[in-house]
């Protein structure tokens, strides 16, 4: 059996689905952002995949790295936001947070 | 009997899915966090298998070892872990179930549909090529992904610390 793009394309969407799922019914703002880590993994597996097997150059490889870069700097600003959140309303669940200004 | 290139893929992918289901469905959110580990090292074998060896180190090293990290942080600062209670409740999981098969179901139906020009190429490391393309074609974006990384680091400390009333501030 040869492994081909249609199994790493499908690998990708049923990750991006599960992460979608997460980000959707999660209440949970660590919980969401962990989907939201679900979803960029699964985008930068499509570009390497797509690199590997259609383009054949190191472009798709150097979007990934971007993701990557770009997805540990949103983790460290949503870390701080929650910390925030957490200090000023004692909880973090999503439903909660309900004021614009508080 | 699949070959073992296909036995490698269905273990990784196998690793990959399994912990991004325990992501989405696990009632405890240090579960959650935990099992997401198991999501990148699975996307980094399969990078290894799409040979981007170098991108797979890098997701072991800034994934598992930065990021994972961060957000076990945040799941520790935030939740009252010592009550074992639900600490990542569900809401609405069917309706969330029936929007993402309509979404899988579209990107199912393009990825089937669309005639990928595939042509095959042995595999070969990448990361020589990589490192000239960042430091030529790709140079500017490199400098503003820093520079990005660096106001991301001051936002974020800048966010967390503590506020310190200084003496202009007190009415």
């Amino acid at each position: 059996m040869q492994i081909g793009l249609i199994h790493y394309l499908t690998v990708a969407a049923v990750l991006f689905g599960l992460g979608l799922l997460t980000v959707m019914t999660r209440k949970n703002a660590v919980g969401i952002l962990l989907g939201v880590e679900l979803i960029l993994n699964a985008a930068a597996l499509n570009f390497i995949a797509f690199e590997h097997f259609v383009v054949g150059d190191v472009s798709g490889q150097v979007f990934a790295v971007f993701i990557i870069v770009l997805a540990a700097s949103e983790a460290a600003i949503a870390l701080a936001i929650v910390l925030m959140v957490f200090r000023n309303v004692r909880s973090i669940m999503a439903d909660r947070l309900t004021a614009l200004k508080g | 009997m699949p070959s073992l290139d296909a036995l490698v893929f269905f273990m990784l992918a196998g690793l990959a899915l399994g912990s991004a289901g325990v992501v989405a469905f696990s009632k405890n959110i240090i579960h959650s966090a935990l099992a997401l580990l198991g999501t990148f090292m699975g996307v980094a074998g399969m990078y290894v298998t799409l040979s981007a060896d170098f991108l797979a180190a890098t997701q072991v090293l800034v994934y598992v070892g930065g990021t994972l990290t961060l957000i076990l942080f945040a799941v520790m600062l935030t939740a009252r872990i010592e009550q074992m209670k639900i600490s990542n409740p569900h809401q609405g999981l069917l309706v969330g179930i029936g929007l993402v098969a309509v979404a899988l179901l579209v990107l199912g139906k393009v990825a089937a549909t669309t005639a990928w020009p595939i042509n095959e190429r042995p595999s070969n490391p990448s990361t020589a090529k990589l490192g000239h393309a960042f430091l030529g074609e790709f140079l500017l974006p490199f400098e503003i992904g820093s520079v990005v990384l660096l106001a991301a680091m001051i936002g974020s400390v800048v966010l967390a610390r503590r506020a310190v009333r200084r003496e202009w501030e007190k009415e």
